[in-house]
């Protein structure tokens, strides 16, 4: 059976199929994988348990924390010699977590990116210009799979350098543009402000990596004169395309021969029914370096029940609407509050983390990033040449910690303001500003 | 003479240097100096007082970051060439100065001058041997 027939396969053949599948992964990662197993052993189960979709939910949760606590190989479910390639991306804390890929899971995962770009019109023909970051983060490499896969001409320019990034896409005649929505978002008004769109032969636009408003979708398929989709994905269930957008531009499809869906109560963990809000779960089933079984994304959403006109079967999921945790994405960087503190700990040199706040904006399409920081003795001297020492050993700490810049700003002790003793970390003024 | 000064972390924000300012009101604290260095977000204010201890506690207890800094302080003649005489015997010394501020002495024809360099005691005692040892405490503090 080929991939493409499955998109559309009948509910009960993708049930069986899916049945198979999770029987295996299930198998696999009992033997394989040590944190699983003893998750396994905890609750008194074994893989022959397990006989269809129907026993999900009695399986355990996997965490991103794990990732840590196995850090870095210790989740694989194959020999270091057949991990083709792997990806990163940040932890919770100062230690980034590591996912790893077989030759077959780069081929599933470019698939379900080539999947997604052939709905949409992305053909041969076309010349696709990826903006999303080349390296350890699984957007640049991911999408550039899905568009060779296809056949298409791809533009490899990763992210940065707007002059760049504008004159490439005139000279190369890029007609297909993959990034970040809100770099899409910069890269559209610088073309409005240059008066350049006349030249552009752009059609189609694959965003995604962050959160975006209809809105901002408007926006720039006003501006760039294209259409406009979301993609979703992280790195540890597989980076993004483990869902997209069909021409319908209703919620994502989630590729159900790959990837189950469950949205659980984030607070008891049970399975919430099909269409209710609450925390997005994956398990994977047929990736075989790394796979993950009911794992905890944080993402909140929901799922659609309803029949996609487009006539594929997979499920579509609405895009996420917030996080179950206090992770904050800016600027496509995924940022814990608890890396701040560490930074700031190491800084102070103290077992108590100074007091700190998170002030989140949106300024001419990019997100601003400041943290004001109590000052303390630890980080008092009488002179200003040892502050600006200090405040510059914190913002180095973040950026190299976060791998994104920060404004620090030294403020007066107790002056963030604290309810029932707790201060208030982040004040995110994005919403609603495009 | 090596003395006491107090240093006082403020954001750059109104009203904050008031409220410093106020606490010593309150508290009979008289200044006797006072200097500001400051950036876009924040100054360290530096302050002479009569009463450094008590000073610092009623600030501390505000939860005001202070703390207290040994300076160097010199009498000198309020005429032309008053401060570079001071500031040419340090040159050449191998102290440097990290900040410093002057301020009209209780000797009628006097200011004094405040240094703050990288080796206090250095030039405490560059400064007695060159006969600068003119400061004395009653000109500070409250005795």
């Amino acid at each position: 059976m080929n991939s493409a027939s499955l998109e559309y396969t009948d509910r009960e053949s993708l049930k069986a199929i899916q049945d198979e599948r999770l029987i295996n992964t299930v198998k696999r990662s009992y033997e394989r994988v040590e944190c699983f197993r003893l998750r396994m052993q905890e609750i008194g189960l074994i893989p022959d348990d397990i006989h269809g979709t129907e026993d999900l939910a009695k399986l355990p949760f996997s965490y991103k924390k794990d990732l840590r606590d196995y850090y870095p190989y210790g989740l694989f479910a194959e020999p270091m010699e057949n991990v083709a390639r792997v990806h990163a991306s940040s932890g919770t804390t100062g230690k980034r977590i590591v996912v790893g890929y077989t030759k077959n899971d780069l081929e599933m995962w470019a698939d379900c990116i080539a999947r997604m770009m052939r709905e949409v019109g992305v053909t041969e023909k076309d010349f696709v210009q990826v903006s999303f970051g080349y390296g350890l983060f699984t957007g640049g490499f991911g999408v550039h799979a899905g568009a060779e896969k296809i056949g298409a001409t791809v533009i490899p320019i990763s992210s940065g350098n707007t002059a760049n990034q504008i004159q490439t896409m005139i000279d190369f005649g890029a007609t297909v543009l993959c990034s970040t929505p809100s770099y899409a978002m910069y890269l559209a008004e610088e073309i409005e402000r240059l008066g350049l769109k006349d030249q552009l032969k752009l059609r189609i636009g694959i965003f995604g990596a962050e959160p975006w408003s209809e809105e901002m979708r408007g926006k720039i398929e006003r501006t760039l004169g294209i259409k406009a989709y979301d993609i979703y994905g992280l790195s540890e269930v597989m980076g993004p395309g483990v869902a997209g957008e069909c021409r319908f531009q209703n919620g994502m499809h989630v590729w159900e021969d790959n990837f189950i869906p469950e949205i659980i109560d984030p607070d008891t963990g049970d399975v919430l029914p099909l269409g209710a809000t609450g925390e997005l779960v994956f398990t994977s089933l047929t990736k075989e370096a790394f796979p993950v079984i009911r794992y905890r994304t944080r993402d909140i959403c929901s799922l659609i029940p309803e029949k996609c006109p487009c006539g594929r079967t997979h499920i579509r999921m609405h895009k996420p609407q917030g996080r179950s945790d206090d992770m904050l994405i800016i600027r496509g960087v995924n940022v814990f509050p608890s890396q701040i503190e560490e930074v700031l700990l190491k800084v102070s040199g103290k077992e108590i983390t100074p007091n700190y706040q998170i002030i989140l904006d949106r300024v001419n399409n990019t997100d601003t990033f400041d943290i004001n920081v109590e000052m303390s003795d630890a980080f008092f001297a009488d002179d200003i040449k040892s502050i600006e020492k200090t405040e510059k050993t914190i913002t180095e700490g973040l950026r190299s910690t976060l791998g994104i810049g920060a404004k620090v700003h030294l403020v007066n002790p107790k002056s963030i303001v604290r309810s029932e003793g707790k201060a208030k970390r982040v004040i995110d003024n994005r919403q609603g500003k495009i | 003479m090596i003395i006491k000064q107090l240093s006082v972390f403020l954001e750059n924000k109104q009203g904050r240097l008031e409220a410093a300012v106020e606490i010593l009101a309150s508290a009979g604290i008289d200044i006797s100096a006072l200097s500001l260095a400051d950036t876009a977000d924040y100054g360290v204010l530096r302050l002479l007082v009569d009463q450094p201890a008590l000073a610092e506690e009623k600030l501390s207890e505000s939860g005001i970051i202070v703390r207290q800094t040994r300076v160097n302080a010199v009498a000198m003649k309020d005429v032309p060439g008053g401060a570079y005489g001071i500031l040419r015997l340090l040159s050449g010394t191998g102290i440097s100065i990290e900040y410093m501020y002057a301020c009209v002495g209780r000797v009628s024809g006097e200011a004094l001058m405040v240094l703050r360099t990288d080796d206090t005691e250095k030039a405490e005692k560059l400064l007695e041997d060159n006969g600068f040892n003119n400061v004395s405490p009653q000109d500070i503090y409250r005795i």
